[in-house]
């Protein structure tokens, strides 16, 4: 009944039924008129997000006039003008005085040492199934729908190091041969340093956050030397301390693996960064929140576990990632200290005079460029994807 | 508290070097069955992996022949990648059993680093790259030309010396990094390039013509590189010294890779000494007395090395000029075997 009455008849509402017949009247809404032409479509878009304002309209004309200087020279050198196929320099070196655009076959012809570095190469199938096997745990993690993640979990952070640390650095009970870490190299060292370093500092660094905020003075006291200490020297000077100071001070005839000392010390390194990051989690707290946990009679690990962490880590979402994305860039110092992750192997290849031409390190450069955008836009879209998936209830 | 800490630090430091020092390094080798080689991250021609990951290079064939010589296998080698900051460090505490990383030597640090230069394998000074437009033929004619050189290297400072001690003048670029310096000079910004010779003919290699550019020939500065061993083991120091003047007197005697096992029934005393078929030399050093037969047999002499990494018979096509053997007008001379 209701839908059928006029919206006249709702203003009156003790007006007679008799009323309706009332000529001027209306007994149907007014068909909605289409908006204006120029707020739909392309030109509502264009003009609602592009020239709204003359501030807006100033910026859009600047980035587009930049877009214009830069991004023919681009894809010109990248794309159109670049040389894809080539046995040595020879393909890239200048034509008839005109220089060629990006030499993607360099990169072609050397993409097995960006990958693998010194690996050997009958054993290159090891350290495939580990991209695999990473893959697959971190999918397994990643995934909210993915089935029993509880198992992903204990695969993740058991299975996955151990499997990983037996099958690159070689296992006697497995039949796989050893290989030195001096023949690790390429990206595999790159993921396999930033994973360490990702996996160990989330953990390492709520317990010393947990810790600084403790009321316990020594374990106070620990944690926040520790933190302040490392947070005080820049990353090269801990990877200066470990390549070339520790081996000083140790006996003889130990040696600490190089990788080794440098996957701790970016650990230990990350852990302090992550640390400061949860405790801002943990600050921006209500203490209701404590009170209410403590109330509830939960002890100090139970309401951390089931009430503070929960909360504190989802607020701090983004700075976790900007910690995380840091530390895989960061992994790219390894090079001073003679370690040869992926961008070492790009410089390595690039000064070869088998390649050596006007235009190899620059493209070796935009290599390097795309595959770190990869890696940290991928962490940084999850993470996205992730605060939007939490924060529904904080929108209602 | 500071200070104490660094004493101890510096003691320990120390303590360590004797330490290391006083063993006996060829035995420690055997023992490992592997060879720990300090060498470069990687310079043109010298240590250099290529697309497979297998190090190539004139200080990389050094560090092989070693091999060669103590296992008759030049592959047991573990080559240690040195940035230049850590590599006297990593000598020094004992991770690398030599330094094969073109390291100049100087007295400083032969005196007060706790490491031995056993020998010369490349002498390296710093020399000039010009277009070959401008018809000049030696620096003295570079008079009131501009230069591209890089920033705060010694560099610098021996090209102002050059032009003062010829009263010449010139005008200096400076850039900060060697690829900015190069592309400057590709760009026409100045007449001439400078930095180490064995570097100038690697960057010219990333020139748009690289055939419209020479090298002079003037090298104004000394720079011999050499393999270092830690100071006080005198058999190590030894063997590092003849592997590479075996090569070179390899290279006197004519015996190559390809004709060594022919020269081995040859009748020159010189070379029935060399291989080891007259003579106990090899066991003086704790060697057997085929070393040198094993080296040539496995790497190959000085000038095949030399040919095959940075020379005629490479892309960096570096003139042999001062590494080119005594009796050919250059400085490599062996002692006699005998």
């Amino acid at each position: 009944m209701e839908e059928n009455l006029a919206p006249g008849a709702l203003v009156g509402q003790t007006a007679p039924t008799g009323a309706l017949a009332h000529a001027y009247v209306r007994v149907e809404p007014v068909p909605s008129l289409p908006p204006p032409p120029g707020t739909v479509g392309a030109i509502g878009w264009v003009r609602a997000n592009l020239f709204s304002s003359p501030a807006n309209t100033a910026l859009t004309i600047v980035a587009a006039l930049l877009a214009a200087w830069v991004l023919p020279g681009m894809v010109s050198f990248l794309l159109t003008d670049a040389v894809w196929s080539g046995a040595d320099r020879e393909a890239c070196v200048a034509k008839n005085g005109v220089l060629p655009g990006a030499c993607w076959a360099f990169v072609k012809d050397r993409i097995s040492f960006f990958i693998y570095g010194f690996y050997p190469i009958d054993q290159r199938w090891r350290v495939d199934l580990f991209f695999v096997l990473g893959a697959i745990g971190v999918g397994w993690m990643l995934w909210q729908n993915a089935p029993r993640r509880d198992i992903g979990m204990i695969y993740f952070l058991i299975v996955l190091p151990l499997l990983s640390y037996w099958l690159l650095g070689g296992n006697s009970w497995l039949g796989l041969s050893a290989v030195d870490t001096a023949r690790w190299g390429g990206l595999m060292v790159t993921l396999v340093v930033a994973g360490v370093g990702i996996v160990a500092s989330l953990p390492l660094g709520i317990l010393l956050a947990l810790g600084r905020r403790s009321k316990l003075p020594v374990v106070k006291f620990f944690s926040v030397m520790f933190i302040e200490f490392v947070r005080g020297v820049p990353l090269i000077t801990v990877l200066f301390m470990a390549n070339t100071m520790l081996p000083l001070f140790l006996p003889d005839n130990i040696t600490v693996d190089k990788l080794l000392r440098a996957l701790v010390g970016i650990g230990l390194f990350a852990s302090a960064y992550m640390a400061e990051v949860v405790r801002a989690g943990l600050q921006a707290l209500p203490k209701g929140q404590y009170e209410g946990a403590m109330a509830m009679g939960l002890g100090y690990w139970q309401m951390m576990r089931l009430i503070v962490l929960p909360q504190a880590l989802k607020i701090t979402i983004p700075n976790i990632v900007n910690t995380y994305i840091g530390l895989f860039k960061d992994t790219s110092l390894l090079l001073i200290v003679g370690i040869f992750d992926f961008l070492k192997a790009i410089e390595t290849a690039r000064v070869d005079p088998q390649w050596a031409a006007p235009t190899t390190s620059a493209t070796g450069y935009a290599f390097a460029a795309i595959v770190y955008f990869i890696f940290c836009y991928g962490m940084a879209s999850y993470a996205r994807s992730m605060e939007r998936r939490l924060s529904v209830g904080d929108k209602r | 508290m500071k200070k104490l800490l660094m004493t101890v630090a510096a003691g320990a430091a120390l303590a360590m070097t004797a330490s290391a020092a006083s063993a006996q390094t060829l035995n420690q080798v055997k023992q490992r069955g592997v060879l720990q080689c300090g060498s470069n991250t990687g310079l043109a021609g010298f240590g250099q992996p290529d697309a497979q990951g297998n190090w190539t290079g004139l200080d990389v064939d050094f560090c092989r022949a070693v091999s060669a010589a103590v296992f008759n296998d030049a592959t047991k080698v573990k080559f240690v990648p040195l940035s230049a900051k850590d590599r006297f460090t990593a000598l020094q505490s004992g991770e690398v059993d030599l330094l094969v990383r073109n390291t100049t030597w100087t007295m400083s640090r032969d005196t007060s680093l706790g490491l031995e230069f056993a020998v010369v394998n490349y002498y390296d000074g710093q020399g000039f790259m010009v277009r070959k437009k401008l018809k000049v033929n030696s620096a003295m004619d570079l008079s009131g030309a501009s230069v591209c050189s890089q920033q705060g290297t010694t560099t610098e400072l021996n090209l102002a010396d050059f032009f003062r001690a010829n009263k010449l003048k010139y005008e200096p670029v400076i850039f900060a990094t060697a690829d900015e310096t190069i592309k400057a000079y590709d760009a026409g910004r100045c007449d001439v390039f400078t930095t180490d010779a064995s570097g100038l003919y690697a960057e010219r290699l990333k020139l748009t013509n690289p055939d419209d550019h020479v090298v002079l020939p003037e090298i104004i500065s000394k720079e011999p590189l050499g393999p270092s061993v830690r100071q006080g083991d005198a058999q190590w120091n030894d063997i590092v010294k003849w592997v590479h003047y075996a090569m070179v007197t390899a290279e006197e005697l004519g015996v190559t890779k390809a004709n060594v096992d022919e020269q081995m029934k040859s009748a020159n005393p010189e070379i029935k000494r060399l291989l080891g078929v007259e003579g106990k030399f090899g066991e003086a050093i704790g060697l057997t007395n085929d070393w040198a037969y094993r080296i040539i047999k496995h790497v190959g002499n000085y000038g095949e090395s030399f040919d095959r990494n940075v020379g005629a018979g490479s892309r960096l096509k570096i003139a042999r000029g001062v590494n080119a053997l005594w009796n050919k007008g250059g400085l490599q001379y062996a002692p006699p075997i005998r």
